[in-house]
């Protein structure tokens, strides 16, 4: 992507692709922390810092917060995952001072009223019980704690409830100090805008704001995994649902990408992080899953997700078993699918539909400033610019006999999680 | 054929002589199209007896053609890597896609062929049912799905088509056969019926001679479908409460509505100001600042507002510990007496006003974006330049006209209400 950066002398990197094409712009601030950060007993302290940050500064007041993006029809968020935390606006190009004010504040100037972190407390946990009337996110929770024993990618971005209920003001306060300072964020602007501009305004609002040393990222590797593992939930409901996950490559290594076809062959082409993914239903009726378990009535649904992340994550399926079918022919049929791809590879037809779901997946990601923004600072903050950048030209030359071998070295069965929400009395 | 353009966001229209009505605006962000061809066949189309035919029909509708299988339709679609998307809402019927603009072609062939040719072969219609089964357990067992579901049957009756589920009952899916899909299909799938709308990296000559070709032959089976008026939703006249005790649950879901007017009526933008200010603005508007900002009770807590071809509902929604449900409910009513009794301040209406106005280009930046806004102009008759007038709209609307909408709809002791969740109801109200 033909975006231009700078870094400012703080240490604060900043990226800008003009778009002209409608009169927005879109800003996002990320910061390299993210619940692969946190130790037991602060478990969600990033993620309840994020929404901390959204509860006044030095100079916008609490209820002022909300308004002020609003006010030009425009859109605000964030969110937290296992590597990043990030904030965005999307607005009419005449906010973007605007946006650069909000995320100034943000960086250094957020309050944290005791009272205020009490009441959000319970938001949280709110949000948490949400996640949890979801049998398929409960399960992803439990399969992913199961897989991993020691890197923190184990535990919920959420938090675990006991942490939760325990994390203090000065928790977060200490965390927030820790975190947000310009050497450890990337500012992106895409849109409506002229680069020179964009450069000289980010100075303006963000060149102030003192460096800060930031703790080390040390977390402990994921040691190999000698057999296979199983978690089963038994709770009241009325489906079942399957999860196999395989530990993955990092975004970094050589065997990502044939990972991403793989997971294609398998399941269908999903975007190329964590929002693409969520955004539409991939093109999956000839996907080797889809046709063995959808299309063969035992199951309703079949998914992949291969993301990419700092550390090892999980290449993981998921399964909504069909309505009157077993879990152990549901399991049995997965299984050999996975064995199947991984004892015998993939074919060359296969190999040419996936790299052209993920060639026209690019396309699509790059819909709107927003999603083009979300792109660059996403892989800024995992990676660099540079892996993004070569992605196409890589996907294009992954082999058979790359995604084959790749089948072959991570879908074995040792290697591997299995997990049943099993419901009783369906 | 008759062609004509207009100012503005400017899209190209054209009617086939069969009927099917075509937009398509030209944008060249990415080299790629949004192809939207929504058919009125929506779930009020049902028979009686019959809830569920509509989405059953989407569901196989584009499982294979009198001339082509379904593995072939899914070889097309997966190598193009195109994810079709086929929606049912209660009016409509909605084929949409992205794909490649080299592909453009291909797929709105491969559309058109499933609107004009769709097989049902057996084998599909059995391996969708069963998907759908495996759905309706899912939906019984999502407190946020049941309390609305549940809503819409106490705001319009269990029988009427609003009140009744989109989805159907395991009984009746279990009932519908293949006859029963193609009926609905010839009866509603029809030239006449149909709205085609083009979005993207395709010259609007190239698509309008595209659609020309795949749909300009097609005169479908000359059925007349069973336009039956439907009837205006009861208005209530005391508050109504249901609780669905879900015990297996971590929180409950509140759903708390009323009826309002329809997508056509002079007060529709009055009625959107007022369901901005009162639980979107800012993340949830005055509900929002309430329940969620100053007494920390859910993770969400906003109002939805969707007018359709007669009275939409009004939804506040929250999901809430069930310890707070009493406390989640006293202040959505203290919330609801307050607007209606109280208005809504300057500010507030200039903020909304602003917000609404300014979000357009936004909505309109992405080719699905644009796609779904011409859709609704051509639903609702709202003129093709409505993204020109829409601001004007919208800034005439007076603060006596939201606080008299506000006390029409808005009533405590007419709301209907549902608490789907960890849950049991000791309030006896």
């Amino acid at each position: 992507m033909d975006a231009r950066a700078t870094s400012l002398d703080n240490g604060m990197k900043v990226l800008v692709r003009e778009v002209h094409t409608a009169p927005l712009v879109s800003l996002w601030c990320w910061y390299r922390v993210g619940s692969g950060d946190e130790r037991p007993g602060l478990t969600g302290v990033s993620h309840w810092c994020e929404h901390m940050n959204f509860k006044g500064t030095t100079n916008i007041p609490r209820d002022q917060v909300k308004g002020i993006i609003d006010r030009y029809g425009g859109f605000w968020n964030g969110y937290t995952w296992v590597d990043q935390t990030t904030y965005m606006e999307t607005a009419p190009r005449e906010a973007l001072d605007k946006m650069m004010f909000i995320e100034s504040e943000r960086m250094s100037q957020c309050l944290y009223d005791a009272a205020e972190c009490d009441s959000e407390r319970t938001v949280i946990i709110s949000e948490l019980q949400g996640n949890e009337n979801d049998p398929d996110q409960l399960l992803d929770t439990e399969v992913a704690a199961t897989a991993f024993r020691v890197h923190p990618y184990g535990h919920p971005t959420i938090g675990w409830l006991g942490d939760l209920e325990r994390i203090s003001r000065d928790d977060l306060y200490t965390h927030y100090q820790n975190y947000y300072c310009p050497n450890n964020a990337t500012v992106v602007v895409v849109g409506d805008v002229d680069t020179d501009d964009v450069f000289r305004r980010v100075e303006r609002a963000f060149g102030q704001i003192p460096p800060a040393a930031t703790p080390e990222r040390r977390r402990t590797p994921e040691p190999p995994q000698l057999g296979e593992r199983r978690v089963t939930i038994e709770r009241e409901g009325t489906t079942a649902y399957l999860k196999v996950a395989y530990r993955a490559p990092a975004v970094t290594h050589d065997d990502f990408v044939p990972m991403l076809v793989l997971d294609a062959v398998l399941t269908g082409a999903k975007g190329l992080n964590l929002w693409a993914s969520f955004r539409a239903a991939p093109p999956q009726r000839r996907s080797r899953l889809y046709r063995a378990l959808v299309d063969e009535r035992l199951a309703a649904a079949v998914g992949g997700a291969c993301l990419p992340t700092v550390d090892p994550y999980l290449f993981m399926v998921s399964v909504t078993v069909a309505a009157d079918r077993t879990r152990r022919e549901v399991e049995d049929a997965t299984l050999a699918v996975l064995d199947n791809v991984a004892a015998s590879g993939i074919t060359a037809a296969e190999l040419e539909r996936g790299v052209r779901q993920l060639r026209a997946r690019m396309v699509f990601e790059n819909d709107s400033i927003t999603n083009v923004a979300h792109q660059l600072g996403f892989f800024e903050t995992v990676t660099d610019l540079d892996t993004l950048a070569s992605l196409p030209a890589r996907i294009a030359r992954v082999s058979v006999e790359d995604v084959s071998r790749v089948a072959a070295s991570y879908l074995v069965a040792h290697r591997r999680t299995v997990g049943w929400y099993a419901p009783l009395g369906a | 054929m008759s062609m004509a353009t207009t100012l503005g966001l400017a899209p190209v229209p054209t009617v086939l002589d069969n009927g099917v009505r075509v937009l398509v605006k030209q944008t060249r962000m990415t080299p790629a199209v949004t192809i939207s061809l929504a058919v009125g066949a929506g779930s009020v189309y049902d028979a009686d007896n019959l809830p569920g035919t509509a989405y059953f029909v989407s569901r196989v509708i584009d499982r294979g053609t009198t001339s082509r299988a379904a593995e072939s339709i899914a070889e097309t679609l997966d190598f193009c890597g195109v994810s079709l998307r086929v929606a049912v809402s209660r009016q409509t019927l909605t084929l949409g896609c992205d794909c490649l603009a080299e592909d453009f072609d291909v797929i709105l062939a491969l559309l058109a062929e499933m609107v004009r040719d769709a097989a049902y072969p057996e084998t599909e219609v059995d391996t969708r049912r069963s998907e759908i089964l495996t759905t309706i357990r899912q939906d019984a067992d999502s407190p946020a799905t049941t309390a609305l579901d549940r809503l819409m049957a106490l705001l319009y009756g269990a029988s009427h088509p609003y009140g009744r589920l989109t989805k159907g009952s395991s009984e009746s899916v279990t009932r519908l056969d293949r006859d029963h899909l193609r009926q609905f299909h010839r009866a509603r799938i029809r030239p006449s019926e149909t709205s085609l709308v083009v979005v993207g990296d395709v010259a609007p000559d190239d698509a309008v001679d595209a659609a020309t070709r795949v749909f300009g032959e097609w005169v479908g089976d000359g059925l007349s479908g069973e336009d039956r008026p439907l009837a205006a939703p009861p208005m209530l006249t005391a508050r109504q409460r249901v609780v669905v005790p879900m015990m297996n649950k971590s929180q409950a879901d509140i759903a708390y509505g009323f009826t309002t007017i329809t997508r056509t009526d002079p007060l529709f933008h009055t009625y959107q100001l007022m369901a901005n200010i009162f639980g979107q603005y800012g993340m949830g508007g005055r509900l929002g600042a309430s329940i969620r900002e100053r007494q920390g009770m859910a993770y969400y807590a906003i109002c939805g507002f969707e007018a359709g071809l007669v009275p939409g509902p009004l939804v506040v929604r929250a999901g809430v510990n069930a310890s707070n449900v009493d406390r989640a409910l006293v202040s959505i009513d203290t919330e609801v007496t307050n607007l209606a009794q109280q208005g809504v301040t300057d500010d507030e209406l200039s903020d909304s006003k602003r917000y609404i106005i300014g979000s357009l280009p936004r909505t309109l930046e992405t080719n699905a974006g644009i796609a779904a806004f011409l859709q609704n102009i051509q639903q609702f008759d709202l003129g093709l330049d409505y993204d020109r007038t829409l601001p004007d709209l919208i800034s005439g609307v007076t603060r006596d006209a939201v606080n008299s909408a506000a006390r029409d709809t808005l009533a405590s002791d007419r709301a209907a209400i549902v608490v789907a969740g960890p849950y049991q109801d000791t309030a006896g109200e």
